[in-house]
């Protein structure tokens, strides 16, 4: 105790104070609301509690939008009824929502919400009425399989918009494939089955869950690849560097033939 | 003599007599004799009788400046060493590398490659040195000589000519001059027939393809057959491929097609069973979903990047947007024909099949198709 009083007019001293205070105010919280078991519980069971919750998140965060009762705000926001828990997950998990601005496409961006919350939400919205349901992680696991299936498939499918290596691309008016060489396997899933903003939707029964595997197994695979170009424009190799190189070499070359040819001040002028 | 005096080039005195290099100089800024410009012959100057002028240098014998010419001498003299040594290596270089192995082919080209460019780059440098830092450095003009030959050498040339084609026989001999043509032809000829390897004309096979009444569409990549329950969702879109020419690329050049599935209301329908600009023909769609060409109409690019929002068809290629809606009618870009529209319905099991052929050729322009739409 000593140590401690003896300390206390040490220049640290508040911010420590501060931050114990902090610690110990965050562990009560937890204690009082349960966080830690609530969350895996609710994975298991979409219970009347968890689809409360997910309501009362829904009026604070996503109503002004959607509306009071997830039935649209023409010009602001979609109707949620019937888009399913699997829609939820995509767009709450990679940050595209809650949206910051009306923009002609929503841009993946830091994910605000834990969890749990994105739990709660999506059972909510799937307590509205039907919907794709989210993939389980046995799903979308691309170990085992058929990386080779899945490149025919995403070329044939996929690659038109996001590019042969998912490196994305343009679209029309602002939008864009994005690239999915961050995507989580579950978020690759999501996204064919519920076709988020201007993608296509790709049911279970047009490509089978073992062939988003496959699709999956495939964008994965790609990214370990070897990629030869700092800057590769979608790994089609080093082709900036060779222009870089090509131009510069260019350049030299010209003011080689100036200095050549131009003509040198005489020694006594 | 001073600088003033612009003793060379323009003057009669010779260098003989080892005077300084300065002396012979002319200084820069003051004008040379004209005729000392001109490297074209001219009259001697000398008197009638006396001895006969020497002819007048044009090009100084010493450098500018001794000076720095004989650093750059040492620069020269080191750059053909390097380029003498590097050609040297390039010898050594092909008798030590084996090329048996890749890395060793590789091994042999990179040190190939190297000493070469040392070689010709060295030498290259120590030329360019040279020339600027050693020799002098004077402005020359020649004035253009004409090109008419003489009267004389003109008359002499068509005497020869005529003389030769005389003695040649070849205008009293008629079948001889004929002949010597015929021969020729067929080798001029052959040239223009060889263009026949090219191919035959299109005639009317770009017309048709082969997709025809009961054959059935298979999602591509994976070969299934579609029911129209299975391809359920509004905002769905799949590349699909005749049954049997999954792996027939000439054929699927032609024949494949996009399918998209819309929530009732959204396609506008036309009646009847042939195609209205602006509109999809019911008849050929199964529960909303409507079969197009994946063959943009512009240049052939797959157009396949479906937005479902817009219901637009983009052409990667050209960014020409066809409006899925309403026929696949162009809305942007350089396409100028809509996505013709394949007529579908469903076989007896409910699998999607096409009813027949496409009504109109598919893809770009060609001569044969003609301008009609």
């Amino acid at each position: 105790m000593r140590a401690i009083t003896a300390r206390r007019r040490h220049p640290a001293a508040g911010y420590v104070v501060v931050l114990l205070g902090l610690l110990l105010a965050g562990l009560c919280y937890a204690a009082v609301t349960g966080i830690g078991t609530a969350s895996a519980a609710s994975q298991r069971v979409a219970g009347q509690p968890l689809i409360a919750e997910g309501k009362a998140i829904f009026l604070q965060t996503c109503a002004s939008c959607h509306g009071d009762f997830a039935q649209g705000v023409p010009n602001a926001g979609p109707p949620l009824i019937g888009v399913g828990a699997a829609a939820v997950d995509f767009q709450v998990s990679t940050g595209r929502m809650p949206a910051k601005e009306p923009v002609a496409q929503q841009p993946n961006k830091p994910v605000t919400f834990t969890p749990h919350r994105i739990h709660a939400l999506a059972a909510y919205i799937a307590s509205l009425g039907g919907g794709p349901a989210v993939p389980s992680a046995a799903q979308v696991n691309p170990a085992g399989a058929n990386a080779g299936l899945g490149q025919q498939l995403f070329v044939a499918s996929c690659a038109q918009c996001h590019n042969f290596v998912g490196a994305g691309g343009a679209l029309t008016q602002g939008k864009y494939a994005p690239a999915l060489t961050k995507s989580t396997p579950r978020q690759i899933f999501e996204a064919m089955l519920t076709g988020p903003e201007a993608m296509p939707v790709f049911n279970n029964t047009t490509i089978t869950p073992q062939q988003k595997r496959d699709i999956i197994a495939y964008i994965v695979r790609t990214r370990t690849e070897p990629n030869p170009g700092g800057f590769s424009l979608g790994r089609v190799g080093p082709v900036t560097e060779g222009l870089v190189a090509f131009l510069g070499l260019l350049l030299f070359m010209v003011l080689a033939a100036l200095w050549i040819t131009a003509k040198h001040r005489k020694a006594h002028e | 003599m001073s600088d003033s005096t612009a003793g060379y080039p323009g003057g009669d005195e010779v260098p003989t007599n080892g005077e300084p290099a300065e002396t012979r100089r002319r200084v820069i800024g003051t004008p040379s004799p004209a005729e000392a410009r001109s490297m074209l012959q001219t009259p001697p100057p000398g008197t009638p009788g006396g001895p006969p002028a020497p002819r007048r240098r044009e090009l100084p014998a010493d450098p500018d400046d001794p000076v720095s010419a004989k650093r750059a001498e040492l620069i020269v003299a080191s750059c053909f060493i390097i380029a003498t040594l590097a050609g040297l290596g390039f010898i050594a270089a092909y008798v030590i590398f084996p090329v048996h192995t890749v890395t060793g082919t590789q091994r042999s080209n990179l040190a190939l490659g190297l000493t070469m460019s040392l070689t010709f780059l060295a030498l290259a440098a120590g030329v360019v040195i040279w020339v600027r830092s050693i020799m002098p450095t004077v402005e020359l003009t020649e004035a253009r000589k004409p090109l008419r030959s003489d009267d004389e050498d003109r008359a002499e040339f068509k005497e020869t000519f005529d003389e030769g084609a005389e003695a040649s026989q070849v205008v009293k001999r008629p079948l001889l001059r004929r002949t010597l043509i015929a021969a020729t032809v067929p080798a001029l000829v052959a040239p223009i027939i060889l263009l026949r390897d090219l191919g035959s004309l299109p005639r009317k096979k770009l017309d048709h393809t082969v997709w025809r009444n009961g054959l059935r569409l298979l999602t591509y990549g994976a070969n299934t057959p579609i029911r129209p329950g299975d391809f359920a969702s509004p905002g769905g879109m799949i590349t699909v491929v005749p049954d049997g020419f999954q792996e027939d690329f000439n054929a699927l050049a032609k024949a494949a097609c996009i399918i998209i599935k819309f929530a009732p209301g959204q396609l506008q329908f036309t009646g009847g069973s042939s195609p209205v600009p602006g509109k999809v023909v019911e008849n050929w769609t199964v529960d909303n979903i409507v079969a197009y060409s994946k063959i943009c109409t512009h240049v052939g690019c797959p157009a396949a990047l479906y937005e479902q929002t817009t219901h637009h068809i983009l052409c990667p290629c050209h960014q020409s947007t066809f409006d899925a809606t309403r026929g696949a009618q162009v809305t942007f870009g350089p396409a100028t024909r809509a996505l013709p529209q394949l007529p579908m319905t469903v076989d007896a099991e409910g699998y999607l099949v096409a009813r027949h052929d496409f009504t109109e050729p598919v893809g770009p322009s060609f001569w044969e198709r003609g301008p009609s739409s």
